[in-house]
């Protein structure tokens, strides 16, 4: 439609034209600190629980989770780390669903989404998610409470480390979401809500 | 007479209710702010921002170059960008879509490029059903109002407000518990999520080397409006788009921390194309409507198209006293606060907007606490003598007329004509100089007079 004729003003009005090279962009500014590993997993504990999450290092997060569904109805996602886990094979957890439609359903009555995280940012508190077929994005937003868990070595110092592991997340997956928090909003009299139309419950086990 | 510009901002200031909630609210966001870019927070803050701004001119001096790299990198993940001039193209190209496939329920989340274009109206013209999902916008859309703010958009209405709009429009019984008020949105909302065909959004950010639009919000709306229906439509201003995704490093810090005083908003959605083979969720179809709509007039002056960088984050409007005292609602268009001050001139032309450029003390602030750096008081003073010139140049153009009208009465009574002549021969050039002809005049020069007219010279012969 307007395509040329947009283009073009642009063109013209910056006085460049077509296919004219561009000099160099300025660097990326990517500066990663050096933070150890377990300093790494007290800040991303330290950081959801400020955002009024849930998060702990556990070395059975089957156990853990067992204890926390009692009674729920529960929807895992395909992630192999949970199966290696013994999570999704719970009784009571939903898993291995693969069909666009089944999922939304499920995930639509279900209370609590189980899933596991491709990186965690320790400096933010933040799960990053890459939509796959292990990992559907509506299970991390659907149902009204969220556990996610995450093994150890895949926590990142933050986003200048995660844009250098993927400087380009597109190339992986047609979605990546980063989570801080439980969703929330502030839009009445600046008043805190949690729970708007995300999990308004998030919990965080960082696991072997 | 007052303009309407003045008339409403007289009636904020005599509303204290609103002055309190204006004030109160701004007052929160702004000192959250400032202690999440504070030194214990954000020690390279100024570095940050320099590099925002060097990347957001270097994208804007080199827009045709990213534009066209976006699209490319967009098609190649299965996706299709549309450019748009104006809101017309925009709703005629989403009413086609919505046509072919029957769709018949639209989902929208935040979008104030989507508010230029009064999009909901075009479509609910059209028997579209267009709904709000922030909670602030859907608010808004039942009470018919447009944003007071651009990050929060009903910062100016109560409890008792949102209870009211809630009961007139939705026939629910009166409730102003916020949690409340919260959940019935939600659930109303959710049943919308999940019947939509088409879900609109907005985008921060298009990322031009993965062709990827990227989304921040706290809600979760968002995320459902692009995951949740078949088809995600974005709508963004040409000059959102940044080089590379590792940019992100450096606009993903600033933006919430300016916006809200949150490290990182909630969520951030990095999306890029349709669903792909083996992927359990996502749309089916992946558009992006590049708009113009008055973006490209900004970009000749070199210094007034940094207007461009600005990423809405609110920062400016929170610290600015003159928008803590006159409000959102004062200010003509969709943008209000300083940004709303140099852009809304820009788009609509100085003559349209001539009172905005002075409501500003030009106390500075706003380009002290710009993420992106952007100068605003200066564009705030040229768009003033831009506005001045203006007005002079229409001041000339209505004597200009005026004398022309004198002279050709003059010339149909030559009587008068001669008498005229007479006159000013006697008393001089320099007189018409001095006089109410002196803006018409200084631009001219005038020959000396004869010292007599063609006319007597003609008789006398
Ligand atoms: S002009 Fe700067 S401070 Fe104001 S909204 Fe835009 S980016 Fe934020």
């Amino acid at each position: 439609m307007s395509r040329d004729y947009i283009l073009h003003r642009v063109r013209t009005s910056l006085g460049r034209s077509p296919s004219e090279p561009i000099p160099d962009p300025p660097p990326a500014r990517i500066l990663i600190p050096e933070v150890t590993l377990d300093a790494r997993v007290a800040s991303l504990i330290a950081r959801v629980e400020a955002l009024a999450g849930v998060a702990l290092e556990t070395s059975d997060p089957r156990a853990y989770i067992a204890s926390a569904i009692a009674g729920k109805t529960v929807i895992a996602s395909n992630s192999p780390y949970l199966a290696a886990c013994g999570i999704s094979s719970l009784p009571g957890v939903e898993s291995g669903i693969t069909d666009r439609e089944q999922l939304r359903n499920a995930c639509a009555t279900a209370d609590i989404g189980i899933t596991s995280a491709d990186y965690a940012l320790a400096d933010t508190g933040t799960l990053v998610m890459l939509s796959s077929w292990a990992e559907a994005r509506m299970i991390s937003l659907l149902p009204p409470e969220h556990i996610a868990v995450v093994p150890r070595d895949r926590i990142l110092t933050g986003l200048d480390e995660l844009f250098s592991i993927l400087p380009n997340p597109a190339e992986q997956s047609s979605s990546m979401v980063l989570i801080t928090g439980p969703s929330r909003t502030a839009d009445i009299e600046q008043i805190l809500v949690r729970g708007v139309h995300g999990p308004g419950k998030i919990t965080v086990l960082v696991a072997p | 007479m007052p303009s309407e510009f003045h008339q409403k901002a007289h009636e904020t200031l005599a509303n204290a209710n609103l002055q309190l909630a204006i004030f109160t609210a701004t007052g929160r966001l702004k000192d959250k702010r400032v202690e999440a870019v504070g030194p214990g927070e954000l020690p390279d803050y100024q570095e940050l921002r320099t590099q925002a701004n060097a990347i957001k001119q270097h994208a804007i001096d080199n827009l045709d170059h990213y534009l066209e790299l976006f699209e490319r990198n967009v098609a190649a993940r299965g996706g299709h960008v549309v450019y748009c001039k104006d809101g017309t193209e925009v709703s005629d190209f989403i009413l086609a879509l919505a046509r072919e496939r029957g769709a018949h329920l639209i989902v929208k989340s935040k979008s104030m490029t989507t508010e230029e274009v009064d999009l909901n109206e075009r479509l609910e013209h059209h028997g579209l059903e267009s709904v709000e999902t922030d909670l602030g916008e859907y608010i808004l859309q039942l009470a018919h109002q447009r944003p007071y703010h651009i990050v929060a958009p009903a910062l100016h209405m109560t409890r008792y407000d949102v209870a009211e709009v809630f009961t007139r429009r939705l026939n629910v019984p009166n409730e102003i518990v916020i949690e409340k008020q919260t959940a019935l949105a939600r659930s109303i909302l959710r049943q919308k999520f999940l019947a939509a065909e088409i879900g609109i959004s907005g985008a921060n950010f298009l990322v031009a080397d993965s062709g990827a639009v990227v989304i921040v919000e706290n809600e979760g709306n968002a995320r459902l409006t692009t995951s949740a229906p078949k088809i995600h439509i974005t709508i963004a201003g040409i000059e959102k788009v940044i080089p590379r995704a590792q940019d992100l490093a450096t606009f993903l810090k600033l933006l919430a921390r300016s916006a809200t005083g949150q490290l990182l908003s909630v969520y951030t959605s990095f999306l890029s194309g349709p669903r792909r083979p083996g992927e359990i969720d996502g749309p089916d179809e992946f558009y992006v409507l590049l708009l113009d709509n008055g973006r490209t007039r900004l970009l000749p002056d070199k210094n007034k198209r940094q207007s461009l960088f600005c990423i809405r984050c609110g920062a400016c409007l929170n610290t600015c006293p003159v928008y803590r005292r006159i409000g959102g609602h004062t200010f003509p268009w969709v943008y209000s606060g300083p940004i709303g001050a140099i852009l809304t001139p820009q788009f609509m032309g100085v003559q349209q907007e001539p009172d905005l450029p002075f409501a500003s003390s030009l106390c500075g602030a706003c380009g002290e606490v710009c993420p992106v750096k952007i100068d605003i008081p200066k564009i705030l003073l040229e768009l003033r003598s831009d506005v001045k010139k203006a007005e002079t140049r229409d001041k000339q153009n209505r004597l200009e007329k005026l004398s022309f009208r004198v002279f050709a009465w003059l010339m149909t009574h030559p009587r008068l004509y001669e008498m005229a002549g007479k006159m000013l021969r006697s008393v001089g050039v320099p007189s018409i100089q001095a006089g109410p002809l002196r803006a018409w005049t200084s631009q001219r020069d005038l020959p000396p007079l004869p010292g007599r007219s063609f006319r007597e010279m003609w008789r006398r012969r």
